[in-house]
């Protein structure tokens, strides 16, 4: 539940195109920095993220490591019907953080 | 002739190396006091601004979560006290502990809530939890202006963290004073050099790529100077916070700031 | 017969420029930044093929001067009627200094309702990101804008 935001209108009338954000705390170690040792750090990085209403895909990202740490993604919707919108980020292990939201279309 | 012999008396000035005949220390003009926001872009200074973007609120978040937990069965949650929710506090910190005279900052100050009054263990500084604690409670003082004031409690620290401040020190041989109140507004390479004010810590500062707290900075600072930097919650830095308060008085605090 | 053990072999600059005339023009030219290029281009075809890329319909904005490499916002946005049967499938958004080529990928649906994407992206100096949208009827169309950004000036590391 932490480490999540999201920004999703509660309302939007059929045909509007919204905007969504969507902010995920992570740090998004690209692989690229060396320890205080001079080891390197190994990637440790979220590798997708998408966004679907009703299930069906409004929108979806692949991520590489020069995305920044706790990425923010802002993308758009045309509202079509009221429902849940989920949110899920997947990591390059396949571990999978989710979230839902809900919007009402008048 | 007489610009020659002007620049001859600088010389001798700067090469007698004798403190007593030193000019005081200058101070910033209380009109040019300005926070670190003012010398970011455009685009950070907006990312600051907006309450959902600005990445210092996912620390918030989890701080405002631990606040009101509640961490075992006969253990009251931070909320159950402070029921006001601690607004206006940070402004007024660092501050003396009534009881054992020592200088505690909103960290020290947390820990020694945790041990005496819920009988949970001290956090390590700069853990996450700690960190989202701190910049929560910070968070409830945004927009209040800094006052601390110094009184004969808080004189001794207040010249400990002054004196470090204006003290060169590292390879460079550099003193927080030389650029941060003397060449503020010049250019350091890339970068314009701020007045070096603490009114936006806990900060997410996006060369950390995380939220840091002021102790991280000055550890950094300490590092730039190539100086070696003093232990997390060393009493010393504590003393330099003081300082730094009164140095920024009037500033609003902007926890959780974004700094570059 | 001569053996050279690996670990101790470390030519000399003279014992390379002896080896022919093409190693002069290898110590002179900047070969990193040719290759950087090279990558980029390289992660283009591997992702559309070798199709022709048109410049147009594609807009990037970044800050004139990044804060800091770590974290540069960017907005791209591909100019489409996002349709049913017209619409933007996806942008790929490019470095041609980054050590990987490609930053990230996105994946548009005639429900996005506008071609508009805002994140933000590490950037391992000045450079001009490049983003390339592919239509719905398979046409590639590009953009990009370059930003400063510049090394913290007490660096710690």
């Amino acid at each position: 539940m932490s480490g999540i935001r999201l920004a999703v209108p509660e309302t939007a009338t059929k045909g509007e195109i919204v905007e969504i954000k969507a902010l995920i705390r992570h740090p998004m170690e690209s692989g690229f920095r060396r320890g205080s040792r001079g080891e390197v750090i190994p990637r440790d990085i979220i590798t997708r993220f998408e966004c679907d209403l009703n299930g069906q895909r409004v929108f979806a990202s692949d991520f590489h490591p020069a995305v920044a740490a706790n990425p923010l993604i802002t993308f758009h919707m045309r509202a079509s019907e009221s429902g849940d919108l989920t949110f899920r980020w997947i990591d390059q292990n396949g571990q999978v953080w989710s979230e839902i939201a809900s919007i009402l279309v008048s | 002739m007489m610009r020659t012999s002007a620049i001859a008396c600088s010389m001798v000035l700067a090469s007698c190396g004798d403190a007593s005949d030193a000019p005081e220390p200058t101070e910033i003009a209380p009109s040019d006091i300005q926070s670190g926001y003012t010398f970011l872009t455009a685009q950070t200074q907006t990312l600051q601004d907006d309450p959902f973007e600005n990445p210092g609120y996912l620390w918030v978040d989890r701080g405002e979560q631990l606040f009101n937990m509640i961490a075992g069965p006969a253990v009251p949650s931070c909320a159950s006290c402070h029921s006001d929710g601690l607004i206006g506090v940070a402004a007024r910190y660092p501050s003396v502990d009534g009881q054992t005279g020592a200088l505690l900052n909103l960290e020290g100050r947390i820990n020694q809530c945790r041990t005496e009054h819920q009988e949970l263990a001290v956090l390590p500084y700069e853990s996450d939890a700690l960190l989202s604690l701190t910049a929560y409670v910070a968070k409830q003082s945004q927009g209040a202006p800094l006052s601390v004031s110094i009184d004969h409690t808080n004189r001794q620290f207040y010249e400990t963290g002054r004196d470090y401040f204006l003290t060169r020190r590292g390879q460079f041989n550099l003193s927080c004073q030389q650029c941060h109140t003397e060449n503020w507004g010049k250019q350091l390479r890339g970068d314009t050099i701020s007045q070096g004010h603490g009114n936006g810590f806990p900060t997410y500062r996006l060369e950390w790529q995380s939220l840091g707290s002021l102790h991280r900075r000055l550890r950094d600072c300490d590092t730039g100077v190539r100086a070696e930097p003093l232990p997390y919650g060393d009493p010393t830095y504590v003393a330099v916070e003081l300082y730094l308060a009164t140095r920024a008085d009037g500033l609003e605090v902007e926890s959780p700031a974004v700094r570059r | 017969m001569m053996s050279v053990k690996p670990e101790n072999f470390s030519p000399t600059r003279r014992q390379l420029l002896t080896v022919g005339g093409g190693a002069i023009l290898i110590s002179t030219v900047p070969l990193k930044a040719f290759a950087e290029e090279a990558d980029l281009l390289r992660a283009r075809t591997d992702i559309f093929g070798d199709r022709a890329i048109q410049e147009g319909r594609v807009t990037v904005k970044l800050p004139p001067i990044a804060e800091n490499g770590h974290s540069v916002p960017i907005t791209v946005t591909v100019d489409s009627p996002m349709s049913a049967d017209d619409y933007v499938k996806r942008v790929a958004i490019l470095s041609p200094r980054n050590p990987l080529p490609l930053i990230a990928e996105h994946h548009f649906t005639p429900l996005s309702g506008k071609a508009e994407v805002s994140s933000r992206i590490r950037m391992s100096g000045t450079q001009a990101i490049q983003a390339v949208a592919e239509m719905s009827d398979g046409s590639l169309w590009s953009g990009s804008m370059e930003t400063v950004v510049t090394l913290a000036a007490c660096v710690v590391l």
